[in-house]
């Protein structure tokens, strides 16, 4: 699904963030991504949105080099992710609801047929009552709550989530996990970059990508 | 293919009821939102420029319409009319020679009408240069004959110039063809420098728009990310902004014709009111009609229609020459 072969990244081409980084996520695979403070998770998961364009080595997405891809090759690609951001990136001028029927919208879909389903999933993660409010009046929790449900309504075939559970309470962080251990036994491949060892303590069977000084250490489950 | 439902409990917190209520309600019916802010500093700086540029673009294209009009008048009202100057000659009789000149010019087809100013008449124009008390007949003063031209063909000046030159060999026809010249030209300048004007007033509405779309593109980074990462094409980023800038150029437009349809609607009235006067005439006379007309308020429609589109095409051409450099 995702492939990194010999990736290294330099945002100043001097400092390496990345230093040639190799690992594979197989479909309805289940991983965190982990590591101390500025280790390069969330460029590792840029890399993987195709937001940004490795220094060196090859980064291939759904089988095909992210190098070789045209811009609507690109799109269709990223229609197939959905990416929870540490920092939500709400749109502030939309309402819950809007926001999160947003990847919908841009499909070019009519607002009658994604409706239901959008108004569903904000019940769902409890946002029921808060569809019609700006991000601005939400808590952090509620804010990333949205963020989830935009990554979750176009039913993706590979969910990035930066940090998902860094802003709920434990009862909702546990609900929100529930959701992704359901998204992965559906078939969705699920990637979580996180600190919480917590959390990483209840998927026992999830491999563990571990960044430290650019390099990444994958440890497969029963190691 | 995943399905939202099979992500719910099985006893759903929420009854169905209550969701279908709300879509068929409020939700699904509720205007489509704007995906790029409307309501910016920028936005309504913008709205003013193109106002002011709509303005002033109208301004010269009125002003081209207006010298275009009023040198028409005057050209037709010119080229309508010829003098024939008879001068006094030693032993002749300027009246006789007026009267040949004047049947013969009657004689030439496409003259509708001749006149010779009397004696008295071209003594009386010439009294306020000259005053009064003073013996005309001492002085050499020619005889005018005014020749009025018909609709039909134009008259054979060269035979009559030819015949003239056979009888009256003191007498001398003026076409007023070097007037003509000099009010072309000066009508053509005129013209030119407004239209350079007009586009001038274009182009530095096409700058503006691409720097207030640069400032919007960069004031919205942060949608134009979330709308790459959540699959919009390019073209759709670039539509939603065209949408956007359309909508700030139509506002600008309408509210600068608008201004322009008031200012000459009061120079018209202004014109209307004053054609009794002594001014109002000789404003009439040298500038022509204030008054645009009909046509010259579908021109600045047209061009308000034309400066909305231009913002939209700018905007759109400046967006997507952006996403084209993005990942």
């Amino acid at each position: 699904m995702v492939r990194f072969e010999n990736v290294s990244l330099s945002y100043d081409g001097e400092h390496a963030t990345l230093r040639d980084v190799n690992f594979a996520i197989e479909q309805h695979s289940f991983q965190f991504l982990t590591g101390p403070s500025g280790a390069g998770k969330t460029s590792l998961l840029r890399l993987m949105l195709m937001a940004l364009k490795p220094t060196s080595g090859h980064v291939s997405v759904f089988g095909s080099r992210v190098e070789t891809l045209s811009k609507p090759q690109l799109t269709a690609a990223r229609r197939r992710i959905g990416v929870v951001f540490q920092d939500f990136r709400l749109l502030d001028h939309l309402t819950v609801y809007d926001n999160v029927a947003l990847p919908l919208r841009v499909l070019g879909q009519p607002e009658s047929k994604y409706g239901p389903e959008v108004i569903e999933l904000l019940q769902w993660v409890g946002l029921g009552d808060r569809m019609r409010v700006l991000p601005a009046v939400l808590s952090g929790g509620e804010k990333q709550r949205t963020a989830i449900a935009r990554a979750l309504i176009g039913r993706p075939e590979l969910l990035l989530a930066d940090e998902p559970t860094g802003n709920v309470d434990p009862t909702l962080a546990r609900r929100l996990l529930r959701l992704f251990a359901e998204l992965h036994r559906s078939g969705t491949s699920v990637v979580i970059a996180t600190h919480d060892l917590g959390l990483m303590e209840q998927f026992a069977g999830a491999k563990r990508l571990v960044l430290a000084d650019g390099r990444l250490h994958v440890f497969e489950p029963h190691s | 293919m995943l399905h939202i439902k099979s992500l719910l409990p099985r006893k759903s917190l929420f009854p169905k009821a209550v969701a279908l209520d709300v879509v068929q309600g409020r939700l699904i019916e509720k205007r489509r939102v704007a995906l790029v802010q409307r309501d910016s500093i920028s936005g309504r700086a913008l709205v003013t420029v193109v106002a002011i540029m709509t303005f002033l673009a109208t301004l010269s294209a009125g002003a081209a319409f207006l010298v275009a009009q009023a040198s028409d008048g005057w050209q037709h009202q010119v080229s309508r009319e010829m003098t024939i100057q008879v001068r006094p000659s030693e032993g002749r009789s300027l009246d006789k020679d007026a009267a040949a000149a004047a049947a013969l010019a009657s004689a030439t087809k496409g003259i509708a009408s001749v006149r010779i100013v009397s004696k008295a008449e071209s003594e009386r124009l010439l009294q306020p240069w000259l005053g009064s008390g003073l013996n005309f007949d001492d002085l050499p003063i020619p005889r005018m004959i005014i020749l009025k031209l018909g609709v039909g063909p134009a008259p054979d000046l060269r035979a009559l110039n030819a015949a003239l030159a056979k009888s009256v060999p003191n007498a001398a026809l003026d076409d007023h063809r070097l007037w003509l010249q000099r009010l072309d030209t000066m009508a053509g300048t005129m013209e030119t420098g407004a239209a350079l004007v007009f586009v001038l007033v274009l182009v530095a509405t096409a700058l503006a728009v691409g720097f207030a779309t640069r400032g919007a593109m960069a004031g919205n980074r942060d949608i134009i990310d979330v709308l790459h990462f959540v699959g919009a094409t390019d073209g759709y980023i670039a539509r939603e902004f065209q949408g956007h800038f359309l909508r700030l150029g139509a506002t600008g437009a309408a509210s600068g014709a608008t201004l322009a349809v008031l200012i000459y609607a009061a120079a018209g009235l202004f014109e209307h009111f004053a054609m009794a006067t002594a001014g109002g005439d000789q404003l009439r006379a040298l500038f022509g009609s204030f008054s645009i007309g009909g046509r010259g308020y579908g021109v600045i429609v047209m061009i308000a229609l034309g400066i909305a589109l231009l913002t939209a095409f700018m905007s759109r051409s400046v967006v997507i020459r952006h996403l084209r450099g993005l990942y």
